[in-house]
C-alpha cells in the first residue's frame, strides 16, 4: 500500500462515487417531490449504456419503439380520461406532438449513419429517446396513485423495475456493451496516468449537481418543485400542479440516470440487469442523508464509492457486504439523533 | 333436453374413443435453462438448442418441455419439482448455472430423474455421493481445463500466477481445483482475490494482484464478466501472460475485450477453432453438424454453451433405446435404467469430445474434451 496504489484507488473510488452521488440526488429529488422510492433509475443508466452501444456497433435502435408504446399509452389515457369527463375524443396539440415524437426521432435514427456520428450526437440522441421516458413513466404507473401510501408506491416501483430489466433483454439482449471513451488523453500525476474518461465523469457529476443548485435557487420552476418537496398541500394551495411538478422530477430523474450510463459506459461493462446494483448504491447515499439532505446524500455517495474501491483492495470476497453493512450504523445514528416528522400516512 | 342429452352421450363416446386410442409411447424430458437474468447469455443457447434435440428415439417420441429459471436458483428448483410432479419428466437437462445445478442435485436424487448437467463446476459431480449419482454433466471438468493450463504454464516456465476468480461456485471451484494443481507442478499461487458479476469496477483487486507482480495471472469467470480483470490489468500495465477458463471462450470475449485480450491463452471445447481441427478428430463432424443446424435455424453460431445440451440429446439418444427394455418411459424402473445406461455410456462422440462415463467420473470427458486457444488479431488460434 503506497501513495501510488492510494492514488489509483481513490481515482476509482471517486469516479464510481460520482455516479452514487449523481444517482443518490435524482433518487432523492424524486423522493421529496412525488414520495416514489424510484428504484428503476439503474434502468436509465443501463439502457444509457446500451442505447450507446447498440448506435456505435450499427445495431438498431429498437428501444425507441419502448418510448413509441409509452407514449401512446399515456396520450390514450388522457383522452380516455377527458372522453370521461367531457363526453368527447379530444386531442390536444401536446397529445399530437408527444405522438408525432417519437416516430420522428425513429425516422431521423433510420436516415442517419449513426455508427459515424460524432459521440457527442450520439449521447444527444440517446438523451432524445430516453429521457421523455421519465415523464411517460410518472404519467402512466404513478399519476393516478400519487397520493397513496410510500409502501404503496415503492412496491409499483418494484414492479416497474422487474418489467424494465426484462424488457432491456428482450430489446437490448443478453450481450454486455463497451462503448468508446469520449476523451482518451492519459493525465500524468504524481507518476500515475490517470483515465481521462474517468475524470470526465467527475467533472459532469459536479457540472450536474451545480446546474441542480441553480436550478433550485434561482427558477421559478425550481422553487416550485421544492416547495412540493417542503410541504404538497400547501403548494398546491398555492397553484403548483402535483402533476407537472410529478413529471418534472421524473424528467430531471431520467435525465440523470442516462446521462450517468453514457458517460460509465466506456469504463465498464453494463448488461441488462447491472442497473439493480448501482441505483442500489445509490440508494445507500441517499439513506445516510436520510432521504432530506443533497449534500449529505452526495457525500454519503462519494463515501460508498470510496470504500467500495478500498473493499475490493483490501477483501474483495467481502466487497459488497462491507458496502451494504455500513447501512446499519449510519441508520442507527440517524434514528438516535434526528427526531423524524411524519408527514402523511 | 333431446338434444342436450344426445350431446352429452357424444361427447362420452367421443372421449371414450380417444382415452381407448392407443397412445404412442413417449418420452418426457424437461429442459430449465437461464434464458433470462445474469446469465442468459449461457441460458439462450441452451434454450435455443432444444429445437435441434432428437425428436425420436428408436420407436419412442420425445417431447421436451422447456421451463427458464431466470438465473434464479430459488426458481431451478421450483422449475424442477413442477417437471418432476406435473410432468412427470424421465430426464431433466439443466439447470444452466452452477448455483443452480447445485440446488436441484437432492430432488434429482429424492424422485430418482437422471439429471444432465451442462454447467461448468465440477462440483456437481465430484466427489461422487449417493445424491450426485444421479447427475450427469455433459462439459469438461473444471480440473482437466485446469490440467491443460497448469502444462502450458510449466512449458513455458511460469513461476508465479495470481488468481482472480468470480465469487461463485464456479470461481470457488476453479480457485480450489487449480490451487491444488499448481502446488503438484511447483507453480505458486502468490494472490487471489475475488470479485462479483455485476462489478463495475475490480481496479482494487487488479491493484493487489499487480502489487504481487505474478508471472501469469488466471481468470475464472463465465460469460461476459471475465474480460474486466484482464482489461483492468491491462489498463493498469501489467505486462504478464493472461490465462482463462472454458468459460470465457465465447464472442462476445473477443467483441469486448478488443485489442486488450490479445495474446490470451485458454483451454476449451474444439468448437471454437473447428477449421483447424484435424479430420481424424471423430468430435469434428459432430460439432460441425450442430453449428451448421443451429445457423440455419437461428442465423447465428451457437456458443459453446448450446453445444453442451446438444451433447446431453446425444447422451439420451444413446441411452434410453438401453432404459427401454427396462420399463416404460414415465416408470420408477425406466428413470432408474436410463440411469444405469448413462453410467456405461462408453465411447460415445459428442460435440465437445468423447463420453465415457463410470461409476466414478459423470463427466467422462478425457484430455481430448479440450485443446490449447488463444487470440490472435481478434479471432481464436489453435496453439499447437
Amino acid at each position: 500500500m503506497n501513495a501510488q496504489i492510494v492514488l489509483i484507488l481513490g481515482q476509482d473510488g471517486m469516479t464510481n462515487g460520482a455516479i452514487y452521488a449523481l444517482l443518490a440526488l435524482s433518487i432523492l429529488l424524486v423522493f421529496s417531490i412525488t414520495r416514489v422510492l424510484f428504484i428503476p433509475q439503474g434502468e436509465f443508466v443501463v439502457f444509457g449504456a446500451l442505447t450507446m452501444a447498440a448506435m456505435q456497433t450499427g445495431k438498431p435502435v429498437r428501444v425507441i419503439w419502448l418510448l413509441a408504446a409509452f407514449a401512446l399509452v399515456a396520450v390514450l389515457a388522457d383522452v380516455w380520461i377527458r372522453y370521461r369527463r367531457h363526453g368527447r375524443v379530444r386531442f390536444t396539440a401536446g397529445d399530437v406532438c408527444a405522438l408525432l415524437y417519437p416516430f420522428a426521432l425513429a425516422l431521423l435514427l433510420r436516415v442517419l449513419p449513426l455508427a459515424q456520428l460524432p459521440i457527442a450526437v450520439q449521447a444527444l440522441l440517446t438523451l432524445a429517446i430516453l429521457v421523455p421516458l421519465g415523464p411517460h413513466i410518472y404519467r402512466l404507473f404513478y399519476q393516478r396513485i400519487a397520493e397513496a401510501s410510500v409502501l404503496m408506491l415503492m412496491i409499483v416501483s418494484i414492479a416497474l423495475h422487474m418489467a424494465l430489466v426484462g424488457l432491456g433483454l428482450f430489446i437490448f439482449g443478453p450481450e454486455g456493451a463497451r462503448t468508446t471513451p469520449f476523451v482518451d488523453y492519459p493525465v500524468q500525476v504524481g507518476g500515475v496516468s490517470l483515465n481521462s474518461q474517468a475524470l470526465l465523469i467527475v467533472a459532469i457529476a459536479v457540472l450536474l449537481i451545480v446546474a441542480m443548485h441553480q436550478l433550485f435557487e434561482r427558477t421559478v420552476y425550481g422553487k416550485a418543485l421544492r416547495a412540493v418537496a417542503f410541504n404538497r398541500l400547501g403548494a398546491r394551495l398555492m397553484g403548483i400542479s402535483p402533476v407537472l411538478t410529478g413529471k418534472a422530477a421524473f424528467f430531471v430523474a431520467a435525465l440523470i440516470g442516462t446521462l450517468s450510463g453514457i458517460v460509465i459506459a466506456p469504463l465498464t461493462t453494463l448488461y441488462f440487469d447491472s442497473g439493480f446494483l448501482i441505483s442500489l448504491k445509490g440508494f445507500v447515499g441517499a439513506m445516510i442523508g436520510g432521504l432530506v439532505s443533497y449534500p449529505i446524500a452526495a457525500a454519503g455517495a462519494v463515501a460508498v464509492g470510496l470504500i467500495e474501491a478500498f473493499a475490493a483492495f483490501w477483501a474483495s470476497p467481502y466487497k459488497e457486504i462491507i458496502v451494504f453493512t455500513l447501512v446499519i450504523p449510519v441508520l442507527l445514528w440517524r434514528s438516535v439523533t434526528s427526531h423524524h416528522l411524519e408527514e402523511e400516512e | 333436453m333431446w338434444l342436450n342429452k344426445s350431446l352429452a352421450a357424444m361427447t362420452l363416446l367421443v372421449g371414450g374413443a380417444i382415452c381407448a386410442l392407443p397412445v404412442w409411447a413417449q418420452v418426457k424430458i424437461g429442459v430449465i435453462s437461464s434464458s433470462s437474468g445474469p446469465t442468459a447469455l449461457v441460458g439462450i443457447p441452451q434454450k435455443n438448442t432444444v429445437a435441434l434435440l432428437p425428436k425420436k428415439i428408436g420407436d419412442l417420441s420425445v417431447d421436451y418441455i422447456s421451463l427458464d429459471d431466470a438465473s434464479d436458483p430459488t426458481a431451478s428448483v421450483t422449475a424442477f419439482k413442477k417437471l418432476i410432479a406435473e410432468d412427470k419428466v424421465d430426464a431433466v437437462i439443466g439447470p444452466s448455472g452452477s448455483p443452480n445445478s447445485i440446488g436441484v442435485i437432492q430432488f434429482a436424487a429424492e424422485s430418482g430423474t437422471p439429471m444432465l448437467a451442462p454447467v461448468g463446476t465440477a462440483a456437481v459431480v465430484l466427489p461422487m455421493t449417493e445424491q450426485k449419482k444421479w447427475v450427469f454433466k455433459t462439459t469438461q471438468n473444471d480440473d482437466l481445463i485446469a490440467r491443460a493450463l497448469v502444462e502450458h504454464m510449466v512449458k513455458t516456465n511460469v513461476k508465479t500466477v495470481g488468481f482472480i476468480g468470480l465469487n461463485d461456485p464456479y470461481g470457488e471451484n476453479w480457485s480450489r481445483v487449480f490451487s491444488a494443481l499448481a502446488k503438484d507442478h511447483g507453480i505458486q499461487v502468490t494472490a487471489s482475490e475475488r470479485y462479483q458479476r455485476a462489478d463495475s469496477s475490480v481496479t482494487g483487486q487488479a491493484l493487489k494482484l499487480l502489487a504481487a507482480k505474478p508471472d501469469a495471472i488466471l481468470v475464472a469467470a463465465p460469460g461476459g464478466p471475465s474480460v474486466l480483470p484482464e482489461t483492468t490489468l491491462y489498463d493498469l500495465g501489467y505486462k504478464g501472460k493472461f490465462y482463462q477458463t472454458h468459460g470465457a471462450a465465447l464472442p462476445d470475449f473477443l467483441k469486448l475485450g478488443g485489442k486488450k485480450v490479445e495474446g490470451t491463452i485458454l483451454a476449451a471445447s474444439l468448437m471454437l477453432v473447428l477449421p483447424e481441427i484435424p479430420e481424424s478428430n471423430r468430435s469434428k463432424k459432430v460439432a460441425g453438424d450442430y453449428i451448421d443446424a443451429y445457423q440455419k435455424l437461428y442465423g447465428v453460431k451457437p456458443a459453446t454453451f448450446g453445444a453442451n445440451v446438444y451433447d446431453a440429446g446425444l447422451l439420451l439418444q444413446r441411452a434410453v433405446p438401453l432404459a427401454e427394455q427396462a420399463g416404460k418411459p414415465g416408470t420408477p424402473a425406466f428413470r432408474s435404467a436410463l440411469r444405469d445406461a448413462l453410467e456405461s455410456t462408453h465411447d460415445l462422440v459428442g460435440t465437445q469430445g468423447v463420453f465415457n462415463m463410470t461409476a466414478a467420473d459423470h463427466s467422462g470427458f478425457d484430455e481430448r474434451g479440450c485443446v490449447l486457444i488463444t487470440v490472435k488479431d481478434g479471432n481464436w488460434v489453435r496453439i499447437k
